[in-house]
């Protein structure tokens, strides 16, 4: 039997493998979607950096460009970016609300471990309470809204045509806040599914399928309408995931269908696709985008960003079960699951290529353009974060460090590091173009930067040694178990002082987003509902 | 919707369910079968109720419940029990596998620490028993009474380490959290994975 299922997956493995092969092929002969690099760019619109936080210095030192971009499709542009305000704006001002509750949370589950006694008096406060509603609250209120609302503002710029059924999705964001309130009450109470990141009662979970569902629609109502000859790999990766993520959410919270280890096994294969093909590709859709579009150039190779999308989609899909490495799973999985992690270096290649290559040699403006800091910096830790990803599925590391500190600093590498600091760039490029209100004051752009690059770098390297001393600790048989957390202790107080750091950079970045969400909501030109179509 | 943007929604679809299929339905299929381990009863409605306290004040954030094999770890030299097998988790749902070890492996702590008297005390105040513990105190599953009815459970809790005065009265969740605690007992032996790859 096992051995029947596990040639039956060699089998399909490769055939994939092979179909992704001749992906390649088709792409390099036929130039297969080789216009599609253009697609962020009006016509003479290349060697122009688009930044509404810059200062006119970005220009100067990209170079001069020759021709300007036509009036007429630039006011087509704005049309765009107007078209999506109403659910943008919904989107966007959710989840950086949840964004500054959820990070509070973090940081008294972070506070936990100096002072285990504080706040033991109440159940909803304790640590088994609170971690899920940090991780949930982070998870599903701020990344996710954050994603949908990047993700709607981009459609219509990808397929330069306005943005059709905008209100389906503000109502989808009314959905999912409900789901997200009532989520949260219910795990303060402690009702919960009880399985990491699916914690939400299934009861709850219908909110979230119909916001989600809602906030899709206008994507296929907009789609038909594209002016555009190609889709943009950005589009693809939007596409991806709204599809994928509805799909993965229903099929591992239907109730009493899962049982014992098969419970675990979907468990970790939702949790790691909620990353993968969730997060990621909202991320990377920002990514793709944003960074042509600031430094005026397309991306370096676009053939390869199709071969990154369709190899992502592949391999991070079968990552999850390198969770349960050493569990009591069949071996098979677990063995597909590392085999799979390892090829993640395929995509990430592509990615890193595109992302870095095309940086490369226009560094100064980096100087000029705070959104660029945010959104170079994400995709860095994006490659950085996936090939440490790699590297943890390897049987030998992940004995180490399995179970301690380590996982927990390498997930805020890739849903903080990446996916946080990617959003947080997009929503200051995005938040002037779709209000037409200027940031209110442009220096606390900075102050954000300052205090979540320093905050992550001490939560990230402390909590790393601290892990590691933890692994060490408890692998070592002739030491006694709290060996390892007095091993890990001092290092805690690192990512306390980090998570802190960070923490105040959100609640600089909330108090700005809020004042220029109120200067738009008095500016009587735009008032909320006028644009919404 | 264009051929391409409907062939990128088609192939992704496609794609994550073959994943489903390869990760969820092909063990789905392989692990419905599978008997109880050899001993392992279902759980009493008391333990059942205890297992739902566990769930519900997250202890498996700070805990797990998978012994891992002597080959890959010495998780049984810490007297955490043989490597667990599927058959072990036959009644549990939702499972507690966790990911975290913040706190020893469970999976076997009835076996290792059997007396109800030092569980009481330990979830009461943990640093009462272990200092350096980073374990919460649950001294909110107990109950400071005057005057002991009949029916209630005294735990013997030191002066020093009581919140607040009165007589240590253990609420029925924690009685049915200790019950659960203490049935977490999977020593009876099986065959494991390692040991069927070498007969
Ligand atoms: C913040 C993390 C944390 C949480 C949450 C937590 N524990 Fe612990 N637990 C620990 C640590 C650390 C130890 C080791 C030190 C000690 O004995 O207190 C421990 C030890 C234990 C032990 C003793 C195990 C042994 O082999 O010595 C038991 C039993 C236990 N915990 C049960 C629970 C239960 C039941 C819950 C939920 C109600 C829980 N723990 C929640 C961290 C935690
Ligand atoms: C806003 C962006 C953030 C995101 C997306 C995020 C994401 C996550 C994720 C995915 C986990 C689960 C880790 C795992 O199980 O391996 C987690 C746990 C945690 N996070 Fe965050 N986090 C964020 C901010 C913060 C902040 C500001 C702090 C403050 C210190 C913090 C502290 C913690 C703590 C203490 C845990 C629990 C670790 C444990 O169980 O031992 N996080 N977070």
């Amino acid at each position: 039997m096992n051995g029947t299922i596990a040639w039956l997956f060699a089998v399909t493995f490769v055939i994939g493998a092979v179909g992704l092969l001749g992906l390649v092929a088709a792409i390099a002969r036929r130039q297969f979607g080789a216009g599609g690099a253009h697609v962020p760019f009006l016509d003479h619109e290349e060697g122009w950096a688009e930044d509404p936080v810059a200062t006119p210095r970005l220009q100067r030192v990209l170079g001069a460009t020759p021709r300007s971009p036509d009036p007429a499709e630039l006011r087509d542009r704005d049309a765009c970016d107007r078209s999506s305000r109403g659910p943008v704006l919904a989107f966007v001002l959710s989840a950086v609300a949840w964004l500054a509750v959820g990070s509070i949370f973090g940081l008294v589950v972070s506070l936990k471990f100096q002072y285990p006694d504080w706040l033991t008096d109440q159940a909803w406060t304790t640590f088994g309470r609170l971690r899920p509603l940090h991780l949930d609250t982070v998870a599903y209120g701020w990344l996710s809204m954050a994603g949908m609302g990047v993700a709607l503002w981009l459609l219509p710029r990808l397929l330069r045509t306005p943005l059709r059924g905008g209100r389906w999705a503000t109502a989808g964001a009314l959905f999912w806040n409900i789901g997200m309130l009532l989520g949260t009450g219910a795990l303060a109470s402690g009702w919960t599914d009880g399985l990491e990141w699916l914690e939400y009662p299934w009861q709850i979970d219908g909110f979230f399928v119909i916001g989600g569902s809602l906030a899709a629609v206008p994507m296929f109502l907009t789609l038909p309408h594209r002016k555009v000859d190609h889709l943009y790999v950005s589009a693809l990766y939007i596409i991806g995931a709204l599809v994928w993520f509805p799909i993965l959410f229903v099929v591992a919270n239907i109730p009493n269908l899962h049982f014992g280890v098969e419970h675990a096994l979907v468990n970790w294969w939702f949790a790691h696709n909620v990353l993968g093909l969730w997060f990621t590709p909202l991320g990377l859709a920002a990514a793709y985008y944003l960074i042509p579009k600031i430094v005026g150039r397309p991306i370096y190779s676009y053939q390869l960003s199709l071969l990154g999308f369709w190899s992502l989609a592949l391999f991070y899909s079968q990552v999850g079960v390198h969770h349960l490495i050493g569990g009591p799973v069949p071996g098979w999985v677990v063995t597909l699951s590392i085999v799979t992690s390892v090829s993640m270096v395929i995509p990430v290649f592509a990615v890193a290529v595109n992302h870095h290559l095309t940086v490369l040699g226009r560094f100064r403006a980096l100087r000029h353009s705070p959104v660029l800091r945010f959104i170079v910096l994400g995709a860095m830790l994006y490659t950085a974060a996936s090939f440490q990803g790699s590297m943890e599925s390897l049987r030998s590391v992940n004995t180490l460090t399995h179970f301690t500190h380590y996982t927990v600093a390498h997930a805020h590498l890739g849903a903080y590091g990446f996916a946080s600091i990617v959003f947080f760039g997009a929503i200051y490029f995005l938040m002037p173009r779709v209000t037409g209100v200027e940031w209110p004051w442009r220096p606390l752009v900075d102050v954000h930067f300052a205090l979540i690059a320093v905050g992550f770098f001490v939560y990230f390297t402390t909590l790393t040694i601290g892990g590691l001393l933890q692994g060490q600790a408890m692998l070592d048989a002739s030491r006694p178990f709290t060996d390892s957390v007095s091993a890990a202790a001092p290092w805690l107080w690192g990512r306390t002082a980090g998570g802190l750091l960070m923490t105040l950079g959100h609640l600089v970045f909330a108090v700005h987003v809020g004042a220029l969400a109120l200067r738009a909501a008095r500016a009587p030109a735009l008032s909320l509902t006028e644009e919404m179509t | 919707m264009s051929t391409e943007a409907l062939a990128t929604a088609v192939g992704s679809a496609a794609i994550v369910l073959f994943a489903g299929g390869a990760l969820v339905l092909a063990p789905y299929l392989q692990l419905e079968h599978i008997e109880p381990s050899p001993g392992l009863r279902p759980y009493t409605p008391e333990e059942a109720m205890g297992r739902g306290v566990y769930v519900s004040e997250g202890c498996v954030y700070c805990h797990s419940q998978q012994p891992r094999d002597p080959a890959q770890a010495p998780d049984d030299q810490r007297g955490w029990g043989r490597p667990s097998v599927p058959g072990d988790y036959a009644y549990d749902y939702p499972h507690q596998l966790g990911t975290m070890r913040t706190g020893p492996d469970l999976f076997n702590v009835g076996a290792r620490l059997p007396s109800a008297d030092w569980h009481y005390l330990h979830l009461y105040q943990p640093r009462a028993v272990s200092p350096v513990s980073v374990m919460p105190s649950y001294a909110y599953l107990f109950d400071h009474v005057d005057t002991v009815r009949p029916g209630d459970l005294v735990v013997k809790i030191p002066p020093e380490v009581q919140r607040e005065p009165g007589i240590v009265v253990a609420t029925p969740e924690a009685q049915a959290l200790v019950r659960y605690l203490l049935r977490l007992d999977h020593t009876a032996p099986v065959l494991t994975a390692s040991q069927e790859e070498q007969p």
